[in-house]
């Protein structure tokens, strides 16, 4: 394999797997500010338990959110030196703004609150896990303004070699950026949701804490239902209307891919486009169908889990099912990031660098070495979290 | 103007990171060696607890800000030193884990192996922090199409490695210093008494780091051009000598303050040497990528100028206040709390 292929598939690994953590991130920081503000204003433990329970299984995930963010950034300049020259500029600066506005935030609160219960007011830990959310949200947005940017540059000139700074404004209020930013924070929110639907499912099931789990239950199936059904007008474009598409999909290429529903009529739609130009259709393809169907189960589930959410013990199969759609938002976002990824092929910034122009002057060989660290280290980093995570969520808040 | 404003500033992030990740690898350095029981070892962890995440934040901040504002010297830096980096941010990944994950099983075999991951995760960073940035002072091979002559190897050279081993003991006294700070009793008598042992090689480590500068590096050139910028070194020293002061009179909190100093110095004593290259290339002096061929535009440095005249003091002040709600010394009650390490 080339560089290019060998450092396209280091980056997926590194993308891919950070965004594992990414999700639950934002999505349970908001529930578990949202426990805490109900524990703050009504003084009812049980609110004050389900946020340090939901908040162990947080700290879990968020660990390696964190690292894995950190060699995704540094990746830019080890794999893809000749694009962060070419786009620095641009895309460096919204890294930069993200780290400074938001990482600092939501890191050095997270701290407050972890090791503040007994040592700063209430008040202060509120704000605490509430600076949290809002940064974990707020991060999202930066660095999707600069994926947006990629998908769709605006506000720039070239001028000395290089993409520049043209527009700083017509950055901030790229059209494409803002559709998928809202896109992706509803699938976060409602990944979130359902994380917490079927960890409180499954111990309902088994009658353990009921009282815990119903609150945390209909907490979190009044969110996930608010989430999933703007996500589905969002995500799962109308045929007969391009509206909808065009706001999540803002690639020509994509688009033209996108409008047909099976895979040879597609060609056709793409038929406009010099060959070279066109991304791998059938990958993309795919993972846009498996988004897009999973997207259309989402309100249906969450839906039966508001309706039934005062008799679930009548409902087992509601329990018994909702352990097992934990995955599947995830498998969701991960296609939608493909589509996102590979739609974009072979462009690394769409109609302006090539991805085959973009990879860092390295050898193959020291690509490959690292592409197998990340291999190994990322699925035995995976495997040790799915454990613990698993483990914490059995043992429930009595632990 | 502005693009040399933007290099003091690269310089002062990498300052501030030094001085607070720099106690993180300090203490993971000083584990094995520091801690004998139980306690005394999640002592150390909870030393580091509310800190040292918002800490590496500094380093995300030092790299997206090499990015934003010197583009050209984020590609060629980190393309070339691409293997040390990697190694560099593995390293830190297990470092975070293990503080999450030590005490999640409960289980002797399994904390030994984070104990494990948490000197290595800070061992080396230390140490390759200190051979990357020798090698920067030295300039590596690059050619004028950013492409690297080197390899891992070629970077352990003799300068490279002392200023490893130089930068390894710099963060271990303070990283000593640190866990004086937090602890009482006999970790606390131990960590001032590896203080004292660390103090005198750190001193030879600088010393002779100095003297190789000369040889190995022009540093000093820009030095002799601007003679005010030796108080640069000369700070360094000083605070290194008084941080011996205090800690013979067993005042951690201020030797630590004069070891910060020292790291800030040292930074600054490098990177104004290097003035103006980021990333000077040892193949020839027009390869190295400078402020002036560096450099973004003049709009996106402004426009960052503004971000980080507003958000780093604003930062610095609510790290500062985290500081002083968790300065306190760990007690057994810390330890026993269900959110410790």
């Amino acid at each position: 394999m080339d560089v290019v292929m060998l450092s396209r598939l280091q980056f997926a690994v590194a993308v891919f797997f950070h965004f594992i953590f990414v999700p639950l991130t934002l999505g349970l920081s908001v529930l578990i500010a949202v426990m805490q503000t109900i524990y703050y204003r009504t003084g009812n433990e049980t609110y004050k338990r389900m946020a340090k329970f939901w908040g162990k299984l947080f700290l879990i995930n968020f660990t390696l959110g964190v690292v894995t963010g950190i060699t995704l950034e540094f990746q830019f300049g080890t794999n893809w030196s000749r694009y962060s020259e070419y786009v620095g500029d641009i895309f460096g600066s919204l890294l930069a703004i993200e780290a400074t506005l938001a990482f600092f935030l939501e890191s050095t609160f997270l701290a407050v609150w972890v090791f503040g219960w007994e040592r700063v007011s209430k008040k202060v830990h509120l704000f605490a896990i509430w600076a949290v959310a809002f940064a974990s949200n707020l991060s999202g947005l930066w660095i999707i303004l600069a994926n947006g940017w990629m998908q769709n540059p605006v506000g720039y000139v070239i001028r000395n070699n290089r993409a520049e700074l043209d527009n700083f404004l017509t950055v901030l209020s790229n059209p494409y950026a803002w559709g998928q930013f809202f896109h992706n924070l509803f699938a976060a929110w409602m990944l979130a949701g359902f994380f917490v639907l079927g960890i409180s499912a499954w111990h309902l099931l088994r009658r353990n804490e009921e009282d815990f789990f119903n609150r945390s239950f209909k907490l979190a199936a009044g969110f996930t239902t608010q989430k999933s059904a703007p996500m589905y007008l969002l995500a799962v474009p109308d045929e007969s209307a391009e509206g909808n598409a065009i706001q999540v999909f803002g690639i020509p290429g994509v688009l033209s891919l996108l409008a047909f529903n099976d895979p040879s009529a597609e060609v056709k739609g793409l038929k406009d486009f010099p060959k070279e130009d066109r991304p791998p259709v059938l990958l993309t393809f795919l993972n846009f169908r498996v988004m897009v169907g999973l997207g259309t189960l989402f309100p249906l589930l969450a839906g039966a889990a508001f309706l039934f959410r005062n008799r679930l013990q009548d409902k087992p199969w509601l329990l018994k099912a909702l352990p097992w759609a934990i995955p599947l938002p995830y498998i969701a976002i991960m296609a939608g990031w493909a589509v996102a990824e590979i739609g974009r092929q072979p462009w690394i910034v769409y109609g302006m660098m090539r991805t085959t122009d973009a990879v860092s002057p390295v050898p193959a060989s020291s690509v490959a070495v690292s592409l197998l660290a990340f291999g190994a280290v990322y699925t035995l980093l995976g495997v040790l979290d799915i454990y613990l995570l698993r483990k914490y969520a059995r043992k429930g808040p009595a632990a | 103007m502005l693009e040399t404003i933007w290099f003091v500033l690269w310089g002062l992030l990498w300052a501030i990171y030094f001085v607070l990740d720099g106690f993180d690898f300090g203490m993971g350095t000083l584990l094995p060696f520091a801690a004998r029981t139980e306690a005394e070892r999640r002592t150390i962890y909870n030393a580091a607890g509310p800190f040292w995440d918002g800490n590496e934040v500094w380093l995300i901040t030092a790299g997206g800000v090499t990015f934003a504002a010197f583009p050209k010297a984020y590609a060629v830096m980190f393309s070339a030193l691409y293997a040390p980096l990697l190694i560099l941010l593995f390293a830190l990944i297990f470092r975070a884990v293990s503080f999450e994950f030590r005490n999640k099983i409960d289980s002797p075999g399994w904390r030994k192996v984070w104990d494990a991951f948490q000197f290595l995760g800070n061992f080396l960073p230390a140490l390759l922090f200190g051979v990357a940035f020798a090698n920067l002072f030295m300039g590596i091979p690059v050619d004028g199409d950013g492409v690297y002559h080197g390899n891992l190897l070629k970077l352990l050279n003799l300068y490279g490695l002392l200023g490893g081993v130089f930068f390894v003991l710099m963060f271990a006294l303070h990283g000593a210093l640190w866990m004086g700070i937090k602890s009482t009793g006999e970790l606390h008598d131990r960590a001032v008494a590896l203080a004292r042992g660390i103090w005198p090689l750190l001193l030879c480590a600088a010393l002779a780091f100095l003297a190789a500068t000369a040889v190995y590096t022009n540093l000093y050139g820009n030095y002799l051009r601007v003679p005010p910028l030796l108080v640069f070194p000369i700070l360094a020293v000083a605070s290194l000598l008084t941080s011996r002061f205090f800690i013979a009179s067993n005042s951690v909190g201020m030797a630590w303050v004069c070891n910060a100093v020292f790291i800030v110095c040292v930074t600054f004593f490098g990177v104004f040497g290097m003035y103006p290259a980021l990333l000077p290339s040892s193949m020839d002096p027009a390869f190295s990528v400078t402020i002036a061929n560096g450099a973004s535009s003049p709009l996106t440095l402004k426009i960052m100028l503004t971000v980080v005249v507003i958000f780093v003091p604003l930062v610095l002040a609510y790290q500062g206040w985290v500081y002083s709600v968790f300065t306190h010394k760990i007690t057994d009650e810390d330890l026993e709390d269900e959110h410790a390490y």
